[in-house]
């Protein structure tokens, strides 16, 4: 208990930097993983050959070099600068949206191929299809999953610790300079973590019973 | 057909962009460390024979394994360094640790030197995973707590590394809205946090030193922070590009980290820093590793508690 009390101060902003990132790269992955599973099931053969190299390449990726991407090359190239927050939010939102994508892409395939003939039979176009019939009910089947990419996305921002933003995977660094016991150190983060995954698994249970589709 | 084709060159043309990026990150030191050799040459140590320990748990286990394993840093030049062709460790703490190593009866050949991170340092010796650890391990009452100190074998200050064209850095209160880098939670970095040296968004926290140096060359940061015997290291590695500022704002008596409460085995080590001090080979040590930086030595006072 002392270890948690005497770094409060580590602990309570460096908590909440993790929770940022998470929140922004949830929001950015989801986006951008809906995306990548619409280019993947698109008629058009250049954006499904987009979209599945995308998710071939990254997917194979360790989400480090992702990160040392971000921000040991890319500053080279001199595009647009990024902070190092903005630059491990970009690390995490491209590598999670390659999982989201195939998640996505999972729900997509769950809904049957009736109901988009049957759109197209009432001239609705591609985009109305999969905007208006197909993603909606997609989604809603794949709230399990859905929710575990993003848990695995949560513990994944850990590693930004590594890369220069101050976040609860920097804390054991800090424990050990203070010279606090970093062991029980660690079991405080872990808690700190279980806490924040039961929120996204009640999320989760919740929206498993307002989303289930009578099939 | 083709798209796999399309995936296929993509991927390999992908995969040589990042690589060439990786190539091109570290500044590797490479030779400069033979050519500054030519000066000062290392002293030999005398092995020292029969040595026993009695009561010493840790010597006990060393003698039954006939090795030692010892950690250290090895991205310190200077200091803790690893030659990345031939694997090999050198400099003052190396040295340091060779000396001791030699006082309790192992040559060079039996020591097998372990990188052990700041970070997982008390744990490294908690756990019996190193024998003791000679790496820029500054003492402190808190880490006493947890393991024993012997030493200091040397007196470091914290202090700043700057561009050579830097003018506006001068010290620890010029660094208001400039960028300044260490290694994670390192004590120098928390130390610009607490005493607001600069605004919190301009702190730059990396995994080694030597990422922060990497980004000072590229103007993304300001200035490092840590230690004067580390950044002095850095500095005289490439003199032409950094300089060291000189004003010191802390004190950081280096210790050797052995487990706590191993009295028998921290006098012996004390006995042995004390010797070396007084017959002139930590001397010899010092000119020949960190002294090529060019600044005096000052001999620490040992603490026995």
């Amino acid at each position: 208990m002392n270890v948690l009390l005497d770094n409060l101060d580590l602990y309570g902003p460096f908590f909440l930097t993790t929770i940022e990132l998470f929140l922004w790269s949830a929001v950015g992955s989801l986006i951008l993983g809906t995306i990548l599973a619409m280019l993947r099931v698109s008629p058009v053969l250049a954006f499904r050959a987009a979209g599945t190299t995308y998710v071939t390449l990254i997917r194979n990726t360790p989400l480090t070099l992702v990160f040392a991407f971000f921000v040991f090359a890319y500053p080279l190239l001199e595009i647009v600068k990024l902070s190092f927050f903005t630059a491990a939010v970009v690390a995490l939102i491209v590598y999670t949206s390659a999982f989201i994508c195939e998640v996505v892409r999972s729900g997509i395939n769950t809904v049957p191929v009736g109901q988009a003939e049957a759109g197209r039979a009432l001239g609705l176009t591609f985009g109305q299809i999969l905007g208006q019939i197909v993603l909606p009910q997609a989604l809603r089947s794949v709230a399990p999953p859905l929710i575990s990419t993003l848990i695995a996305l949560l513990k994944n921002t850990t590693i930004a610790a590594g890369f220069s933003v101050a976040e609860a995977g920097a804390i054991r660094s800090y424990l050990s300079e203070r010279g606090d016991n970093q062991l029980i150190g660690l079991l405080w983060v872990a808690l700190g973590f279980i806490i924040l995954v039961a929120v996204l698994s009640l999320i989760q249970r919740s929206l498993e019973k307002r989303w289930s589709v009578a099939r | 057909m083709r798209i796999r084709t399309l995936a296929v060159g993509l991927l390999v043309g992908s995969l040589a962009l990042t690589a060439c990026g990786k190539e091109g990150t570290p500044s590797s030191p490479g030779g400069s460390s033979e050519g500054a050799n030519a000066g000062a040459q290392l002293p030999q140590y005398t092995v020292a024979s029969n040595v026993d320990l009695a009561g010493s748990p840790v010597f006990a286990k060393i003698k039954a394994a006939g090795k030692l394993t010892l950690g250290a840093k090895d991205d310190q030049p200077g200091l803790g360094k690893k030659d990345p062709t031939s694997g090999k460790f050198a400099g003052f703490d190396i040295e340091i640790a060779k000396l001791v190593a030699a006082s309790l009866g192992f040559g060079e050949d039996k020591i097998t030197f372990k990188t052990v991170d700041s970070g997982a340092r008390e744990q490294a010796i908690v756990n019996g995973d190193v024998d003791y650890y000679v790496g820029t391990y500054t003492i402190n009452d808190k880490r006493k707590a947890q393991i024993s100190f012997a030493g200091p074998y040397f007196e470091a200050g914290q202090d700043l590394l700057v561009r050579k064209d830097e003018t506006t850095i001068t010290g620890p209160e010029t660094l208001k809205g400039k960028k300044v880098c260490s290694v994670t939670g390192s004590t120098p970095i928390q130390r610009v946090r607490e005493q607001n040296l600069t605004e919190p968004g301009n702190i730059v926290e990396f995994q080694k030193y030597s990422q922060c140096v990497e980004k000072l060359s590229t103007k993304e940061v300001d200035a490092v922070t840590t230690d004067d015997a580390i950044l002095k290291g850095f500095a005289s590695e490439d003199s032409d590009s950094f300089k060291v500022v000189g004003k010191t704002f802390s004190k950081e008596p280096y210790g050797i980290g052995l487990k706590k409460d191993d009295k028998v085995l921290r006098d012996k080590i004390n006995d042995t820093l004390q010797k070396a001090l007084d017959d002139g080979t930590w001397q010899k040590i010092y000119d020949a590793t960190l002294g090529k930086s060019g600044s005096a030595a000052q001999k620490p006072t040992l603490q026995k508690y």
